[in-house]
């Protein structure tokens, strides 16, 4: 019955078939390897920290959508899904885990610091907060180039209590530098639900005092996520200045893999699981629209297992980086 | 084919827990997602969630028991389709990077018997920095005297004409034309675009900077004094030293932080702090503190240049100092090498920074008490240019290190370690050090002058290591 008008609330689908099913991919790729990451973190095959997106795909997969070429991608240590949204190679991650010679960052960064000049990925940054300057200083890039690219830069609803990020707010109005601030608000900073660390809990509203224009989004809907994506993007890339975004979101894991999460209830996460899952959401849209059968779904979860086998095996069998590696990179050898 | 589910670890130490609780029984369907068991470790009870999806086939180690290992099986799973009763645990792989199997270790335990090499794996040497070779002047270059100040500002201005992605940020630089007049008339021959003030808000505009780095512009950042950099230390270590090798080589940092730093005027502690140590213990920075005006263009000109990120460290009360710079065309100082400011033989003093000037007076004064003092500028911190120091204490034997800042942990330090390493048999005298006492800058005059170190010191310091010898 795909001609019966959608319930009242939904707003009509702005979507074609092909962007939907590669929304559906994308997440499914996002959500299966980092299933199989926090399996291989559990065999001791990944060590240290270990952050995992499950449950927040929508956002990094509908904002991807939203940019065009030499558009710029930063991010904090929740950072798997923003690399394979920008198009890493999904063995380079997952070898980056386990920290071997194939890694992106050949071994020396590990799961929160790997970049890519390539795909304009710029981390992958560990200290909470630092890649909101860092993210103001690419789209300053921009503007002093004169080019019309802009910068996401994202980051939790924890880091949205750290000095500097006012300090970037600040600077980015005042210059109108083209740069889409994208707050996962996930609603826990590690331990600490939004309500206990935040005066302010509308984070959207973060921007007021700095003239920056701000919305909140459902960030649990891809189709939502990109819609409001390309209203931000294009203001910034018209010359407007910054915009936020801030994105209901929800993690389903723990904030690191040593997290036993015991600050919210097993409920609160089934209930989110259950009903607001942002995979099982657009399945449900593209099954009702008729853009797929059941079993071309299944075929695309077969070939998303499929690459996040290979990605595994390949993160197992690379070797560990060699010693000599221990002193290559501190400084760019060049002669001045 | 059925799966093992293993003892997973749930955190970067774990290495066995207690199976506390199961909350799936034999033949439940499991989906990926669900929390199939309970783990105690020592710091807290979490859930196992599963993986894979399938029929929970057989539980292998039963709820409460205590001291299961990680990477045991602790149930199999059996896969669609499969047939519950033949699911069994597989055999356990053998993993020869890890070998952790008991036997594996008692064989490692009688290998490790005789003890002839130790089997930890060994860090290679550390690479030697090549050598670096100092500019050299054509013959007949004259020099005209200008003030320190002025050749910052020349460096930056010529870097500038030649290179269109080098812009300079930061406080007052624009409009006010400088703090202290380094970025004098930039704006006018620049513009807005190039000569940028910033807000007060160093932490934001030095990671600002960065960014715009890694983009692959050219900042000079600049703060009013390093003083207030203590608020983008972590911008200026986590972000610009490590992110090279981080990202195992491909995310480059080419930016200048710069501005003046150690002790002014009368201005108290807050205000007066020599952070040479801090910034030269930073593995991914290189570190720069010259004392006269034409090694302060040269190696300026050469850090706008250079490829990684630099901490360039002046001094406010050498601003105003003129020295002869020369009359060359694109006047570049290597970074890395030290110079000999004055040839002598009885004694090195060694010195950076507004220090070379002490220790030049030192050395004049210690001539007329019949000691010859070679006086070294390090000129860079980092990389140190150990090898002047050492070949300077081959020749006199007794060495003084002499900082503004903090002894303790200090460059003295460093360089009192480096020349005991490598030149024991030459020392004729324990080195000493000239440094700032161990206290926070005092602001009345009179303390301020008993803190801070000076001439007199360094001569009572180059007497003491001579005692004796003449």
């Amino acid at each position: 019955m795909a001609t019966k008008p959608k319930s009242a609330k939904k707003a009509p689908i702005k979507a074609t078939k092909a962007e939907m099913l590669a929304f559906y991919r994308e997440m499914l790729l996002i959500r299966r390897f980092e299933e199989k990451a926090g399996q291989l973190y559990g065999m001791g095959k990944i060590a240290g920290f270990c952050h995992l997106y499950i449950g927040q795909e929508a956002v990094v997969t509908g904002m991807q959508a939203c940019l065009k070429e030499g558009d710029q991608v930063i991010t904090g240590y929740r950072d798997h899904g923003h690399m394979l949204a920008c198009g890493m190679d999904p063995n380079g991650v997952m070898a980056e885990l386990t920290g071997r010679i194939g890694g992106l960052s050949r071994g020396k960064g590990g799961s929160m610091h790997m970049f890519s000049k390539e795909k304009n990925f710029y981390g992958g940054h560990g200290i909470v907060g630092a890649q909101v300057p860092l993210g103001t200083g690419l789209a300053f890039a921009n503007k002093y180039r004169g080019n019309d690219n802009v910068s996401l830069a994202y980051f939790g609803d924890g880091a949205a209590n750290q000095g500097q990020v006012y300090e970037a707010f600040n600077m980015a109005s005042l210059w109108k530098l083209p740069v889409v601030y994208v707050i996962e608000n996930n609603m826990y900073a590690m331990g600490t639900s939004v309500e206990r660390h935040a005066s302010e809990t509308e984070l959207y509203k973060r921007g007021i005092s700095f003239e920056i224009e701000g919305e909140e989004v459902d960030g649990m809907d891809v189709l939502a996520v990109r819609e409001a994506g390309e209203k931000a993007v294009k203001h910034a890339r018209s010359g407007k200045g910054p915009y936020i975004l801030e994105m209901k979101t929800y993690r389903y894991r723990g904030h690191s893999m040593s997290d036993p999460a015991k600050y919210r209830k097993r409920e609160e996460v089934d209930d989110i699981r259950s009903h607001h899952d942002p995979i099982d959401g657009l399945k449900g849209q593209i099954l009702e629209l008729g853009h797929a059968t059941e079993d071309d779904l299944k075929k695309i979860d077969n070939e998303i297992k499929a690459i996040v086998k290979e990605a595994a095996d390949f993160s197992l069998e690379s070797p560990e980086p060699d010693p000599s590696e221990l002193w290559t990179d501190v400084l760019i050898e060049e002669a001045v | 084919m059925s799966v093992d589910i293993l003892m997973p670890a749930l955190s970067p130490t774990m290495e066995e827990g207690t199976l506390s609780k199961w909350l799936k029984k034999e033949g439940d369907a499991i989906k990926s997602g669900d929390v199939i068991a309970e783990i105690e470790t020592d710091k807290a009870t979490m859930e196992v969630e599963a993986v894979d999806e399938g029929v929970l086939a057989r539980i292998v180690v039963p709820e409460g028991t205590e001291g299961v290992k990680v990477n045991a099986v602790i149930a199999v799973l059996a896969a669609d389709g499969e047939d519950v009763s033949k699911a069994a645990p597989s055999k356990p792989k053998e993993d020869k990077a890890e070998a952790k199997s008991e036997e594996g270790e008692v064989k490692e335990a009688k290998k490790a018997v005789p003890q002839e090499e130790d089997p930890r794996p060994k860090a290679p040497e550390q690479p030697r920095a090549a050598i670096v070779k100092d500019t050299s002047l054509p013959e007949g270059t004259t020099f005209t005297d200008t003030t320190v100040r002025d050749a910052l500002r020349d460096a930056m201005a010529e870097e500038m004409r030649k290179d269109e992605r080098v812009f300079v940020m930061g406080e007052e630089v624009a409009q006010y034309q400088g703090a202290y007049k380094v970025t004098r008339e930039l704006l006018q021959e620049f513009g807005e675009r190039r000569v940028v003030d910033t807000p007060i808000t160093e932490h934001g505009f030095a990671g600002l900077g960065v960014g715009a780095a890694f983009a692959g512009l050219r900042p000079i950042v600049e703060f009013m004094t390093f003083n207030f950099a203590m608020q983008a230390i972590d911008q200026i270590i986590n972000s610009a030293a490590k992110t090279l090798y981080m990202s195992g080589g491909q995310m480059g940092c080419p930016i200048v932080f710069r501005g003046p730093n150690g002790a002014a005027s009368r201005v108290g502690a807050q205000h007066s702090q020599d952070y040479s140590a801090w910034y030269a213990q930073i593995p991914g920075l290189k570190v720069i503190a010259p004392y006269d005006a034409a090694d302060a263009k040269g190696l300026l000109k050469a850090a706008i240049r250079d490829p990684n990120p630099v901490v360039f460290l002046e001094h406010e009360l050498l601003y105003g100092q003129s020295f002869p710079v020369p009359d060359v065309e694109d006047y570049i100082v290597p970074i890395g090498k030290a110079a000999v400011k004055r040839e002598g033989t009885d004694v090195t003093l060694v010195a950076h920074s507004r220090m070379v000037g002490f220790a030049l007076q030192a050395a004049e004064r210690l001539a007329e008490e019949g000691i010859s003092a070679e006086v070294i500028d390090l000129r860079t911190l980092r990389p140190l240019d150990t090898d002047t120091v050492v070949e300077s204490v081959k020749k006199t034997n007794r060495l003084v290190c002499c900082e503004e800042g903090w002894r303790f942990m200090g460059v003295g330090a460093e360089i009192a370690a480096t020349v005991v390493a490598e030149a024991f048999d030459y020392l004729d005298a324990p080195p000493v050090r000239v440094h700032q006492k161990d206290v926070p800058l005092p602001y009345a005059a009179n303390l301020e002058a008993l803190s801070l170190p000076n001439a007199d010191d360094i001569v009572a310091a180059a007497r003491k290591v001579c005692e004796g010898a003449f």
